[in-house]
């Protein structure tokens, strides 16, 4: 009984954090709490969301990816080169995608059955995928994107007064959750992070699983570049890049463990939660942005110590 | 020998959050003696030598050491006092030397300069690896390029170095190759003439009757006796640890071999083993025998896939079958309980359920959804027929006893309900009552006609289980025996390439 609630506790830990956060940053701040806040909040979030939850995949199999800012710039330079090319956006988006999910395989596939170690090997692509985005866009971000409905909606878009980018992330992080929780693939996830050799002699396709969720992970970081895309009406050659901290980040504060094997996407959610919660309302604040890295990075240092404590 | 014990333990109780896993138990060591400290898993051993060093505080009790009331707040303490234990798991670091790893933590240097006195360290180390007559060691090499059975003298040696009069050895024999076991009984012979102390503990009762000198045996956390072994018997003390007659040590086996069913063909791996080829019948026990080292583990891990061959065939009801990798094996009936099963067995943070279906994802999914239903019957069925003891299929595999532990592992691969299953040192860490549970389920799958094939170090179990008993000696086959006219001479003779000295395994 006892280990329960302390079990369920350490669950809850997340949660409760940014309960009080929020609370806190509702008395100093009259603006906080306002639905158009709180809808413009899960906005801000959606982008670092989705490239966490790819990245919590990856962080339970034991693994780590620094390329996913770097694959966001990619999809979104060549997406955006699609669209201003005057073909059809719906095209231009699945092209994007595409791209995104070969990247991640790449990375799958050099980790895999190059037995490079994740680091090393995503901090390789990273490079190498920037490079990519700049020799593609000559070093300079490409605008005059067609005027199509369907691509400004997907980042600037409402329905029902709700941002389109938070209806995205959250359909994605239902669907994502039910993949992590109810398949076969996601059983797979949490054994080859808890203990590949053991899954490998007990018949899981380890590296395939592994290439699939880098693969996944490569979608995602380029699906938050599209939505950063249309918001911007133009693609950045330098976009994304120290995405992959604050993805990091939001996995590590949502109590998924770095060794692989333990952790929820529910967590992620919420570490992303709190990471926007802390930029927004330091800014309603009128908190400098010098002074924001600071509490920014003081808070996540404080979770993980508490973290640490009640193990 | 004196009579005046080195360490005298009186009444020690303990309990961890309201448990009581010690219950008025007590212990005595005279110098110079080995003292065997036996006991199912979970009986308390390692809790008792936790309490004498000072890892665990005790409830009540008195410790003595040297006729002085002792209570040593750490390791470290005891280690002042001469009292040094050599744990299962070695306290070596793989890429220091011989010498740096002796001196650990209590290196010599020149006064409080931090500059270390090299040349004193190195002749040190020598002189005390002289004494124990494993002169071939090289202090200036890397400890983790050293067999185990040489780390583990390093780690004597080091004990050695410490004054040590009293040395815990837990279960010291596990990973060691025969020669090695020979080489630390004559080093705990020469340790016991220079008036040392030995805990000897250990499930291996023959080597119990082979080097100790006096046991003392708990159950369930209480002192069931201490006995001087020339005065007893295996009956007497396997009685006093479970409490009750166990019968015959290895059940009796009423089952009919059937067709050959399981056949495989030159089968090689580079730098392992070449050209083997042996076959088993539905319902029959191979025995699988040899030194460590000599292949055996490699031999099963080529048939399961898991690493790569060279040459050979493996053929399931007369039909050749392409394993590439573990998954191909797994579809052709072939399940694999591994040798090391925290690393390769299970995962130890998961669940029980969790464990027993990663085998069998296929069966417990519909169309990759996981089908809950369909896992928690599969998993209430193994846990039950295997008797696993547990607080519920949701219990974490690593809070489990080495024994249950080894059950989850077993239930894994009685779920594919396999045509050929694959033992590898199926009871090593297991305690005695749990092992014959686990002969118990080898027989009922032989019943059933499957074909079994059984790696085991230990001799008296090959004998006992096995219908026929293929010896493997230095990656080649050497012989394949009857299981009924073998004995251990016949294994160890052919194990050992014909150069076995009958006379040092004599009890």
């Amino acid at each position: 009984m006892q280990k329960f609630i302390t079990n369920n506790l350490a669950r809850l830990g997340p949660l409760l954090g940014l309960i009080l956060i929020m609370v806190v940053l509702g008395f100093a701040s009259d603006n906080f709490f306002t639905l158009d806040n709180i809808l413009n909040l899960l906005r801000q979030i959606s982008i670092n969301a989705l490239i966490a939850f790819g990245m919590t995949f990856v962080i339970l199999t034991g693994g780590i990816d620094l390329s996913v800012g770097s694959m966001l710039a990619f999809g979104s330079a060549l997406t955006a080169g699609v669209l201003a090319s005057g073909m059809d956006p719906i095209l231009g988006v699945l092209i994007g995608l595409l791209a995104g999910l070969a990247m991640g395989a790449f990375n799958g596939v050099v980790i895999t059955k190059g037995k490079v170690a994740p680091f090393i090997a995503t901090l390789a692509t990273m490079t190498i995928f920037r490079g990519a985005t700049l020799v593609y866009t000559d070093g300079r971000p490409i605008t005059g994107l067609s005027e199509s409905f369907v691509f400004e909606m997907i980042g600037q878009g409402y329905v029902f007064g709700v941002p389109f980018p938070a209806i995205l992330m959250v359909a994605v992080f239902f669907i994502l959750f039910l993949i992590l929780n109810k398949t076969v693939f996601g059983r797979k996830v949490y054994a080859i992070g808890g203990n590949e050799e053991a899954s490998i002699l007990s018949g899981i396709k380890a590296d395939r699983a592994k290439i699939w969720v880098y693969a996944l992970t490569g979608m995602l970081s380029v699906l938050a570049g599209i939505i950063l895309t249309s918001r911007l009406n133009s693609a950045q050659p330098t976009a994304g890049s120290m995405y992959e901290l604050d993805a990091i980040a939001a996995v590590v504060l949502g109590g998924t463990s770095l060794a692989g094997g333990r952790g929820r996407i529910t967590g992620t959610l919420i570490g992303a939660l709190i990471i926007g919660v802390l930029d927004n309302g330091l800014n309603l604040m009128n908190v400098s942005s010098f002074y924001q890295q600071i509490v920014k990075g003081g808070v996540i240092l404080l979770a993980v110590l508490l973290d640490r404590r009640s193990k | 020998m004196s009579d005046k014990p080195f360490v005298s333990m009186e009444g020690i109780d303990k309990s961890f959050s309201g448990n009581q896993v010690l219950k008025d138990v007590r212990f005595s060591l005279i110098p110079g003696e080995v003292h065997a400290l036996m006991g199912e898993n979970g009986a308390g051993k390692s809790t008792l030598i936790k309490i004498l060093t000072g890892i665990h505080g005790k409830d009540a009790g008195t410790i003595e050491v040297k006729g002085k009331e002792q209570n040593f707040s750490s390791p470290k303490e005891a280690e002042k006092d001469g009292i040094v234990v050599i744990h299962q798991e070695l306290n070596i670091i793989p890429y220091l030397t011989v010498t740096q790893n002796m001196f650990l933590g209590k290196e010599l240097t020149w006064g409080k300069t931090g500059i270390l006195r090299q040349k004193e360290m190195y002749e040190q180390t020598k002189r005390n690896l002289a004494m124990l007559g494993v002169e071939d060691i090289d202090p200036n090499e890397t400890a983790g390029d050293l067999s185990v059975g040489k780390q583990q003298m390093i780690e004597i040696a080091r004990a050695l170095s410490t004054k040590a009069e009293m040395i815990v050895m837990d279960e010291p024999t596990a990973a060691l190759t025969d020669k090695e076991i020979e080489n630390l009984f004559s080093v705990i012979r020469s340790l016991q003439s220079q008036n040392v102390a030995v805990v000897y503990i250990s499930h291996r009762m023959e080597e119990i009757f082979n080097i100790c000198d006096r046991i003392t045996v708990l159950r369930d956390g209480e002192y069931a006796g201490m006995k001087v072994l020339n005065e007893t018997s295996f009956d007497e003390i396997v009685k006093m640890m479970v409490g009750r007659e166990l019968g015959d040590r290895f059940p009796e086996r009423n089952h009919q071999l059937g067709e050959t069913i399981f056949e495989v063909k030159n089968l090689e791996r580079e730098g392992h083993f070449k050209d083997v080829s042996f076959d088993v019948k539905a319902g029959e026990i191979l025995g699988v025998a040899g030194l460590m080292g000599a292949g055996r583990t490699e031999i099963m891990e080529t048939i399961f896939g898991a690493a790569k061959r060279k040459a050979g065939e493996i053929l399931i009801d007369g039909t050749p079958i392409s394993i590439r990798d573990p998954s191909d094996a797994i579809k052709a009936g072939i399940g694999f309980i591994t040798e090391d099963r925290k690393n390769e067995g299970l995962v130890l943070h998961l669940s029980i359920r969790e464990n027993i279906a990663l085998t069998n994802l296929k069966s417990v999914s519909e169309k990759g959804w996981m089908s809950h239903k369909k896992e928690q019957q599969l998993v209430e069925k193994l846990v039950e027929k295997l008797h696993v003891r547990t607080t519920g299929a949701e219990q974490d595999v690593q809070s489990l006893s080495g024994g249950n532990q080894q059950k989850v592992v077993i239930a894994k691969w009685l779920g594919i309900q396999p045509k050929v299953l694959i033992l590898d040192e199926p009871t090593r860490g297991v305690d005695i009552g749990a092992k014959k549970e686990i002969y118990h389920i080898i027989n009922e799958l032989t019943e059933k006609g499957v074909a079994i094939l059984m790696v085991s170090s230990e001799l008296p179990e090959i004998l006992g289980v096995s219908d026929r008993i293929m010896v493997i000696h230095e990656g080649e086959l050497a012989s394949i025996l009857d299981g009924k006219e073998a004995n251990q001479e016949m294994i160890m003779k052919a194990a050992t390439g014909g150069e076995y000295r009958a006379e040092i395994h004599n009890e």
